[in-house]
């Protein structure tokens, strides 16, 4: 039987693919890496692109697109850290400025469900005072 | 028969809230177990990447990345990750609480608070307490995905990176049980030191391409979001199982509600029909 490598594709949402093959074929940023059993350890990040492995024993191969990430290489292991989405640092950049946006907005602006959390606040106060002026009556009534 | 007709309509309009609360009891639960598989499968990448983060950093001790370094801390930034919606119990109260205590004592110890806030209620209480939010996300809902919390990440690590903070700390609820959800405060950045480095004495390295700053670099920052991404969705798992908590003794209460009001009813209708009877009587006995 020809010697296989485990391979595992997982992503921060969940676990993609798990089992054996006879060779991986992935996109790192230098190029296209091919990856046999007794590989050397190896990290590299990946591009957009596909993951190909190939099972052995005639079987079709296995495609996964993956839209970067990282991989890592041992010997009779390879563990491919896939991205949820595309990332690059224009991208990334963006998504922070919006979310410094937003932060601005909700503090600027009083939008109606701030308030309304509030109100729901100031409401949970309301009813613990009213429980316990509730009670002390009762304590004065015995 | 005086409020008989009252008691009555009570007890319909409890007996359809307690309708209500049961059906959120029910999805609730099915909505726990689904965030709880969630839980189960973002664990093995944080678990592969700390395993690569630790022969990397060992690897490398002449590059020492930012996050790895600790500095004197005079300014903090927590990230806190909180509920969208109410009616789950004490679960973002006693966050907020836990929380609100150490803020106060790093205030007395002269440290400056900043905030990266995830979900509505932290939005809202926050903004009562007062203090400089930097960045904010809310409506992940229930499957939250991790381009949501890149951005909102990325300011604080780069806030970090440009020292207006010096750590960065991470509050959320941890998932124990159904019935037991622990508020946890934990440091963030810089990242605590690798435990697992006595299987790595003997010697062997990676073949780093480009560079191991590079892979170091995007390693880390997918690393620190991933464990945000773990405490959203452990939050997820607590906020159903805090509400089917919640929402199970709503059900109850109204349960043992109807039945008070169920004997008051009774007892009520008995009276009047004593009274009816006793009034007929007492004419029939005067007509006599």
């Amino acid at each position: 039987m020809a010697m296989t490598i485990h391979v595992d594709i997982v992503s921060a949402e969940g676990q993609l693919y798990s089992g054996q093959g006879e060779m991986v074929y992935a996109p790192a940023v230098m190029g296209e890496i091919g990856i046999a059993p007794r590989h050397a350890p190896l990290v590299t990040p990946l591009k957009p692109g596909e993951v190909r492995i190939d099972p052995g024993q005639g079987k079709p191969q296995e495609h996964f697109y993956v839209s970067g990430g990282l991989i890592e290489v041992q010997p009779f292991r390879v563990t491919v850290l896939a991205d949820t989405g595309v990332r690059a640092a224009d991208l990334d950049e963006a998504a922070a400025l919006e979310a410094k946006r937003r932060a601005e907005d909700a503090l600027a602006t009083r939008a109606s469900e701030m308030d309304l959390a509030k109100a729901q606040a100031e409401l949970a106060e309301a009813v613990a005072q009213l429980r316990a002026i509730e009670r002390l009556r009762k304590q004065k009534k015995t | 028969m005086a409020g008989a007709k009252e008691i009555r309509t009570k007890i319909s309009s409890i007996k359809s809230t307690q309708k209500i609360t049961s059906a959120m009891e029910m999805v609730a639960a099915s909505k726990m177990r689904k965030a709880q598989d969630r839980m189960a499968a973002s664990r093995p990448y944080a678990q592969k990447m700390r395993q690569v983060i630790g022969h990397v950093a060992l690897a490398n001790p002449e590059y020492k990345h930012p996050f790895m370094t600790p500095r004197e801390v005079k300014r903090i930034g927590y990230i806190i990750v909180s509920s969208d919606r109410g009616l789950c119990g004490g679960l973002n109260t006693n966050l907020f609480r836990a929380l609100v205590r150490e803020i106060r004592k790093e205030r007395e110890a002269g440290r400056e608070i900043s905030y990266c806030l995830v979900g509505n209620k932290a939005l809202g209480f926050f903004r009562r307490v007062g203090g400089n939010v930097r960045a904010q996300v809310t409506h992940l809902g229930d499957a939250p995905e991790l381009e949501a919390l890149i951005g909102p990440v990325k300011v604080m690590l780069d806030a970090f990176v440009d020292g207006e903070i010096d750590e960065i700390r991470l509050a959320y609820n941890e998932f124990v049980n159904t019935m037991t959800q622990r508020p946890t405060i934990q440091t963030l950045v810089p990242l605590p030191p690798g435990e697992d480095a006595e299987e790595l004495k003997h010697h062997w390295d990676y073949i780093y391409e480009p560079d191991a700053q590079q892979v170091l670099d995007s390693l880390l920052q997918r690393y620190i979001e991933s464990i945000a991404y773990q405490a959203v969705v452990e939050n997820g798992a607590c906020e159903m199982a805090a509400r089917m908590v919640a929402m199970k003794s709503a059900t109850d209460n109204a349960g043992s509600l109807i039945d008070e009001l169920q004997l008051v009813y009774n007892k009520a209708r008995q009276a009047a029909i004593t009274q009816e009877i006793s009034e007929i009587v007492s004419g029939a006995a005067a007509v006599s």
